[in-house]
C-alpha cells in the first residue's frame, strides 16, 4: 500500500502543479469572430468580417500560445510594439453613399496599397531601427512589399496630424502595392480555425476580390496589465470589409437587390469556429427603414422587424437592438450544421431608400498644372448634406466650427514649396491666421527623407467649400532610381483628413458587453477620410544609351580641352612680323 | 570734335535709361510671363522661389537648408528674404525684390562702364607708347566702357535673368564689383567684392589669380618685348651707343611686382572673409552653423546632387552615368576648371583683364548650374576688349550660334519637359519631325536637346578659344 502511494506521488505533485497553473492564471486566450453584413444605398451590399484574439498578460516570453498566432506575439515582443495597423486595400471607399461618419467607415475605409503604421515602446533613437526591422518582419510575414517602407524616403513621423499623438508613430503607405489572394491567404493563418469552419469558410476568393472594395486590415494593441512581473497583454483585431454587388434578376430597378450568403460568397455558414468564444452574424439596416417602427416590445412587434411588407429575413433573429437610426439584428449561428447550413438571405418588396450619415466635409485631391516641370497638388473640402443636422458643433468665441486636419506625406522628388500654401474658403483667400490653426511642416530631402506636411484648420459650420492648394516642381532622379516601367508615373499617397471634434459611435440602448464588435462600435472613433492617390508623372530620361551620353560629353570635354592647348601652346610671331613691318 | 565728345555720353545715357525703362515695363507687367520658373534662367541656385521657401522656413523656426530647397548664401537671404513676402497691393508679387535686381544691373552697368574707361586709357597710351597712335586723335579708340555698359543692359540675357528673378545679377555685381575694385588699385573694394562673389557662388574665387596679376602688375599691356622692340627700333633710327641700349633694356626686361599691394589686398580678404564667416554664423546660430552652410552650398555645387535641367552639360550626363564612375566624373570635370588656371595665367598675365574675362567664361561653360545670367556677365566682359578684338574671326557665324541656341532652347525644353507625356504634340511646325518619330519620339527629343546642348558647349568653348586666337593674333 504504502509502495503505491510512494509511487503516485510524483503523479499527484504533477496534478497539483496543473491544477495551480490552470486556476493560477484567471484569463484565458479568447477568440471571436462575428461577420456584418449591410445593404447600402446604392445597391450594393457590406461584408465586414470581424475576428479579435485576446492573449492576456503572460511573465514567460515565448511561452505556448493556444490560440493566439505565435508569429505576432513574437512581433510584438521582439520589436515592442505599442500598437500597430496594417491594412491591404483595393478599390475606393465611396463616402457618399457608403457612409463616413459611422465606426465602420472611420476604421475601415483605407487608402489603396498598404498602409502601416505603428507606435512603439523603445527609447526615441531606437524607433527608426525597430520600424526597419518590423517592415521586414512583416514583410516576409504577409508575402507583400511592405519592406520598401524601410528606406526613409517612404515613412514619415507625424506629431498631431495622425491622430495619435506619440513621438515613436511611424506611418508609412504603399499605394502600388497590389493586392491579392497571397495577402489574404497569410492574414487567414493568423485565425484559429483558418477558412476552415466558421464564419472565415464563407472567404470565397473569387467573390472576395470580385467586389468593388476591400481592404483587410490587421489591428494589434498591447494592454498593460498593470501588474508587477506580468507582461502585457496582446488585442489582436483583424477584419475584412468588403463591398460586393448581388446579383440580380429582378427587372425592377428601383428596388434594391435580394440577395443571401450563397448568391453572394457561394457559400454558406455550416458552422461556427469551435474555437471561438462567440460567433455571430449581425445585419445592419440603416436609415429611413429603422425610424419607422419605433417599438419593439412585444413579440409580435419584433416579429414585424423582420418580416413585414418592406423586407423579409430568411432566419428569424435572435434579437434586435436598436439605435439612433438603424437596427442591429443578431443571429447566432450555433445550431448551423452540414444538413441545416446558415444561409441569411435579404429580399425587398417595395422600392426603399435612405442615405448613409456623412462625415461633416467630404475631401477630395487632385493636381493642378500641367506639364512635366511643375504643379501643384489641391484639397478640396466641400460640404456633405448631412452637415447641418449634425449634431456635433463646437463653438469658439460664439462661432461654430469646424475643425479638419490634414495630414499628407510628399515623396522627396515632389519638392514642395511650403510658402505657396494657399487657403481658399468659399473660393476666397484666406490669410493663415484667419483659418489655419496649427501648421507643421518637415520638408523633404533629395533622396534621405520624404516630406510630410500636418495642418490643422478652422472652418466656419456655414462653409460651402474650403481648398488647399500647394505648388510644387518636380524631380528629376537619377537612371537607377526609377522603377520598371517609369513611363507610368509615381505615386503621391493620399492624404488624410481627419476631424478632431468629430467622433463616430453607434449607441446600441441594450447592453450587449460581449460581442468585441459591438463593443468596438461603440467606442467613439475619429472621424476620418482618405483622399484619392495621385498620380504624378515625371519626366523619364533616354534609359536606353547612357553610354551614347557618356561618350557625347566626353567628346566634348576633349574639344574644349584640345583647343584651349592648342591656343595655349601656339608662338606667336605675328606681333614681332607685324612690328617690324611697321617699322 | 567737341560736339562729338558731348553728344556720345549723351547717346550712351539715353540708351542706358532706356533699357532701365525697358526693364520696368516687363517688371510690371501684369501677366505671368513665367521667366522665374525658366530652368535657362533660374537654376536651382538662383532661384527666387527657392529663396522665398527657405525664407519661409526660416521664419518658421527651421533651417533655411532643410529641405534641399534653397542652396544660396544666408547673408541673401536675410537682405531679399524680406522682400519675397511684402506685398504691394495691385502689383504682381515679388516687385520689390525685381527692382534690387535692376539697381544691381545699373551699378553693374556703371562699374563696367569705370572699367572700360580705364582700360580704354591704358590702350591709348600703351597703342600711343609703340607708336600706332601718331596723333592724339583718339577717334580710333572704340569707347569700350560704353559699350560694354550698354552690351550689359541691353543683353537679351542680362534683362532676361532680371526680370525672371534669378539671384545672377547680384553675383554679377560682386564680380564687376571686385575687377573694377581692382583696375581702380581700391583694395578693399576689390577684395569685398571677391570673398563676396566666391560666397555667393563659388567659382569667382578663381578670380584671384588676375586681380592679384592686376594689382600687382598694372593694367592690360601688350608684352613688355613690343615695348623694348619698339624702343630699340627707335633707338637703332637714333643710333645712340649700344652699351646704354643694353643697360637699358636689362634694366626693364620685367616688369616690377607690387608686392606690398598684394600683401594688402590678401589681408583684406582675409578680413572681409572673417567678415562674412561671422555674420553667416550669426545668422545660421540655431541651424547647424557653419557646416551646414557649406555643406549645403559649396557641397551642392560640387557634388551635383541637383538633375533637373539647365542650360549646362552636367545634369543629364550625371542622370545616365553609372554610379560606380560617379565621383571619378566629378573630379575630371571639376579639375578641368582648376587646370587651366595656371596654363592661362602664365600665357596671359600681362593682360589680367582678358584673364578674367577668360576664367569667367570657362567657369559660365563648366560649372554646374550655369545660367544665361553667367553667359551675359562674360559677354559683357568681352565687350570691354572691342579695341583688341575688333577684327575677330567668325563673329557673324558665333552671333548666329547665340541666336539659334537661344531660340532652340526654350522650343526643346517644351517639347521633352513640357509634353513629352502628351501623345500629340501641339506645335504644327513640328508635326512632320514628330510622326516621323512617333514611336519614339521621347528618344528623339532627348537626342536633339542633347545636340543642341553641344552646341552650346562647343560653341561657347569655340567662342572663347577664338576669341582667345584672334586676340593672341591681333594683340600688337
Amino acid at each position: 500500500m504504502a509502495s503505491l502511494v510512494r509511487s503516485w506521488i510524483p503523479l499527484l505533485v504533477l496534478q497539483s502543479f496543473l491544477f495551480a497553473i490552470a486556476f493560477g492564471s484567471t484569463q484565458v486566450e479568447e477568440f471571436s469572430e462575428a461577420l456584418l453584413l449591410k445593404p447600402l444605398p446604392d445597391r450594393k451590399v457590406l461584408a465586414h468580417f470581424h475576428f479579435e484574439n485576446r492573449a492576456p498578460p503572460s511573465n514567460s516570453h515565448g511561452r505556448h500560445h493556444h490560440l493566439f498566432p505565435k508569429a505576432i506575439s513574437q512581433l510584438v515582443q521582439k520589436f515592442r510594439v505599442k500598437e500597430m495597423e496594417l491594412s491591404f486595400t483595393q478599390g475606393r471607399w465611396n463616402h457618399e453613399h457608403w457612409g463616413g461618419f459611422d465606426p465602420l467607415s472611420s476604421m475601415n475605409a483605407k487608402p489603396v496599397g498598404v498602409e502601416l503604421w505603428a507606435v512603439f515602446d523603445v527609447p526615441q533613437s531606437q524607433v527608426d531601427t525597430s520600424w526597419k526591422n518590423l517592415t521586414h518582419a512583416l514583410s516576409g510575414l504577409f508575402c507583400a512589399s511592405i519592406n520598401f517602407l524601410e528606406s526613409s524616403t517612404s515613412y514619415a513621423a507625424p506629431t498631431w496630424g495622425f491622430g495619435t499623438n506619440s513621438d515613436k508613430l511611424r506611418y508609412g503607405s504603399l499605394p502600388r502595392e497590389a493586392v491579392c489572394t497571397e495577402n489574404l491567404t497569410p492574414w487567414l493563418k493568423l485565425l484559429p480555425c483558418r477558412d476552415k469552419d466558421g464564419i472565415s469558410a464563407l472567404m470565397n476568393r473569387p467573390s472576395v476580390y470580385r467586389g468593388f472594395y476591400h481592404s483587410q486590415r490587421l489591428h494589434l494593441s498591447t494592454v498593460e496589465s498593470g501588474q508587477e512581473g506580468l507582461g502585457s497583454g496582446i488585442v489582436l483585431e483583424q477584419s475584412l470589409t468588403v463591398v460586393l454587388q448581388p446579383d440580380t434578376t429582378s427587372i425592377e430597378t428601383n428596388i434594391q437587390p435580394s440577395w443571401s450568403l450563397s448568391s453572394l460568397f457561394g457559400r454558406k455558414v455550416v458552422g461556427r469556429c469551435v474555437l471561438a468564444n462567440s460567433s455571430h452574424v449581425y445585419l445592419q439596416l440603416e436609415g429611413r427603414l429603422g425610424q419607422e417602427s419605433k417599438n419593439v416590445d412585444t413579440e409580435i412587434e419584433a416579429h414585424k422587424l423582420w418580416k413585414n411588407a418592406d423586407f423579409e429575413l430568411s432566419f428569424k433573429p435572435d434579437r434586435v437592438l436598436r439605435e439612433s437610426s438603424s437596427f442591429l439584428f443578431i443571429f447566432d449561428i450555433d445550431n448551423a450544421s452540414d444538413s441545416e447550413p446558415f444561409d441569411l438571405g435579404l429580399t425587398w418588396k417595395v422600392p426603399s431608400k435612405w442615405s448613409c450619415q456623412q462625415a461633416p466635409l467630404h475631401a477630395s485631391r487632385f493636381l493642378m498644372g500641367s506639364g512635366n516641370e511643375r504643379g501643384a497638388i489641391a484639397i478640396l473640402l466641400k460640404a456633405t448634406e448631412s452637415q447641418e443636422s449634425s449634431p456635433v458643433r463646437e463653438l469658439t468665441d460664439g462661432r461654430c466650427t469646424i475643425k479638419a486636419n490634414v495630414f499628407q506625406i510628399f515623396p522627396w522628388y515632389i519638392k514642395v514649396y511650403y510658402h505657396t500654401l494657399q487657403i481658399f474658403v468659399d473660393q476666397q483667400l484666406k490669410t493663415d491666421s484667419e483659418v489655419l490653426k496649427k501648421i507643421n511642416v518637415s520638408p523633404s530631402t533629395d533622396k534621405v527623407s520624404s516630406g510630410m506636411l500636418e495642418i490643422m484648420l478652422e472652418l466656419p459650420c456655414e462653409v460651402k467649400s474650403a481648398a488647399i492648394s500647394i505648388e510644387y516642381d518636380k524631380g528629376f532622379l537619377h537612371i537607377d532610381e526609377y522603377p520598371p516601367d517609369a513611363n507610368q508615373g509615381f505615386d503621391i499617397p493620399s492624404a488624410l483628413i481627419s476631424f478632431p471634434n468629430h467622433h463616430a459611435s453607434l449607441d446600441f440602448q441594450e447592453e450587449l458587453s460581449k460581442s468585441p464588435l459591438i463593443s468596438s462600435f461603440k467606442e467613439k472613433s475619429l472621424v476620418r477620410s482618405y483622399t484619392e492617390v495621385l498620380l504624378v508623372p515625371l519626366t523619364t530620361p533616354d534609359f536606353s544609351m547612357p553610354y551614347n551620353v557618356i561618350t557625347i560629353t566626353c567628346t566634348i570635354f576633349a574639344l574644349y580641352f584640345g583647343s584651349l592647348l592648342n591656343v595655349l601652346r601656339r608662338r606667336i610671331g605675328e606681333e614681332e612680323r607685324f612690328l617690324k613691318s611697321q617699322g | 570734335m567737341a560736339e562729338e565728345q558731348k553728344t556720345k555720353p549723351c547717346r550712351f545715357w539715353i540708351w542706358a535709361l532706356t533699357s532701365v525703362f525697358f526693364r520696368l515695363i516687363l517688371i510690371s507687367f501684369k501677366g505671368n510671363l513665367n521667366l522665374s520658373s525658366r530652368p535657362e534662367v533660374s537654376t536651382p541656385l538662383t532661384s527666387i522661389r527657392r529663396l522665398a521657401e527657405g525664407y519661409w522656413l526660416k521664419q518658421a523656426s527651421m533651417s533655411p537648408y532643410a529641405g534641399s530647397m534653397y542652396h544660396g548664401s544666408p547673408l541673401l537671404l536675410s537682405v531679399l528674404g524680406p522682400l519675397t513676402v511684402q506685398r504691394i497691393k495691385g502689383q504682381p508679387s515679388h516687385l520689390l525684390c525685381s527692382l534690387v535686381f535692376v539697381i544691381a544691373d545699373i551699378l553693374s552697368a556703371m562699374l563696367l562702364r569705370g572699367i572700360g574707361q580705364k582700360l580704354q586709357m591704358a590702350y591709348g597710351l600703351n597703342a600711343r607708347l609703340l607708336g600706332f597712335l601718331k596723333s592724339s586723335r583718339d577717334k580710333v579708340i572704340l569707347p569700350c566702357g560704353d559699350i560694354a555698359a550698354l552690351v550689359y543692359l541691353w543683353n537679351p540675357f542680362t534683362i532676361v535673368s532680371c526680370v525672371g528673378l534669378s539671384t545672377s545679377p547680384i553675383e554679377n555685381l560682386a564680380v564687376i564689383l571686385a575687377l573694377y575694385g581692382a583696375v581702380t588699385r581700391r583694395v578693399p573694394l576689390a577684395a569685398f567684392g571677391l570673398v563676396m562673389a566666391t560666397h555667393l557662388s563659388l567659382y569667382p574665387a578663381t578670380l584671384a589669380i588676375p586681380i592679384i596679376i592686376l594689382l600687382g602688375y598694372g593694367l592690360d599691356a601688350p608684352p613688355i618685348k613690343l615695348f623694348l622692340q619698339t624702343r630699340s627700333v627707335e633707338n637703332e633710327k637714333s643710333s645712340t651707343s649700344t652699351v646704354s641700349k643694353q643697360a637699358k633694356s636689362k634694366q626693364t626686361t620685367r616688369l616690377p611686382f607690387l608686392w606690398k599691394t598684394v600683401v594688402h589686398f590678401l589681408f583684406w580678404v582675409l578680413l572681409w572673409s572673417l567678415y562674412v564667416l561671422v555674420l553667416c554664423a550669426l545668422s545660421l546660430n540655431k541651424y547647424g552653423g557653419l557646416e551646414e552652410m557649406f555643406k549645403r552650398t559649396y557641397g551642392f555645387i560640387l557634388s551635383i546632387e541637383d538633375l533637373s535641367p539647365n542650360i549646362g552639360v552636367f545634369w543629364y550626363f550625371f542622370a545616365e552615368v553609372f554610379d560606380f564612375f560617379r565621383n571619378f566624373f566629378l573630379i575630371v570635370f571639376h579639375v578641368n576648371i582648376l587646370f587651366m588656371l595656371l596654363p592661362l595665367a602664365i600665357r596671359l598675365k600681362h593682360r589680367p583683364c582678358f584673364l578674367a574675362f577668360i576664367y569667367l567664361a570657362i567657369s559660365s561653360i563648366l560649372k554646374s548650374y550655369p545660367s544665361v545670367g553667367d553667359s551675359a556677365l562674360y559677354l559683357s566682359l568681352w565687350a570691354l576688349f572691342v579695341n583688341e578684338l575688333v577684327d575677330m574671326k567668325f563673329s557673324f557665324f558665333l552671333f548666329c550660334g547665340y541666336l539659334g541656341i537661344s531660340l532652340l532652347s526654350p522650343v526643346m525644353h517644351n517639347l521633352w519637359i513640357w509634353r513629352v507625356s502628351s501623345t500629340q504634340i501641339y506645335n504644327p511646325t513640328l508635326h512632320i519631325i514628330a510622326t516621323k518619330c512617333s514611336n519614339d519620339h521621347n528618344y528623339f527629343w532627348i537626342f536633339h536637346y542633347r545636340a543642341q546642348e553641344t552646341q552650346i558647349s562647343t560653341l561657347e568653348t569655340l567662342l572663347a578659344t577664338r576669341a582667345f586666337r584672334s586676340f593672341l593674333w591681333l594683340r600688337a
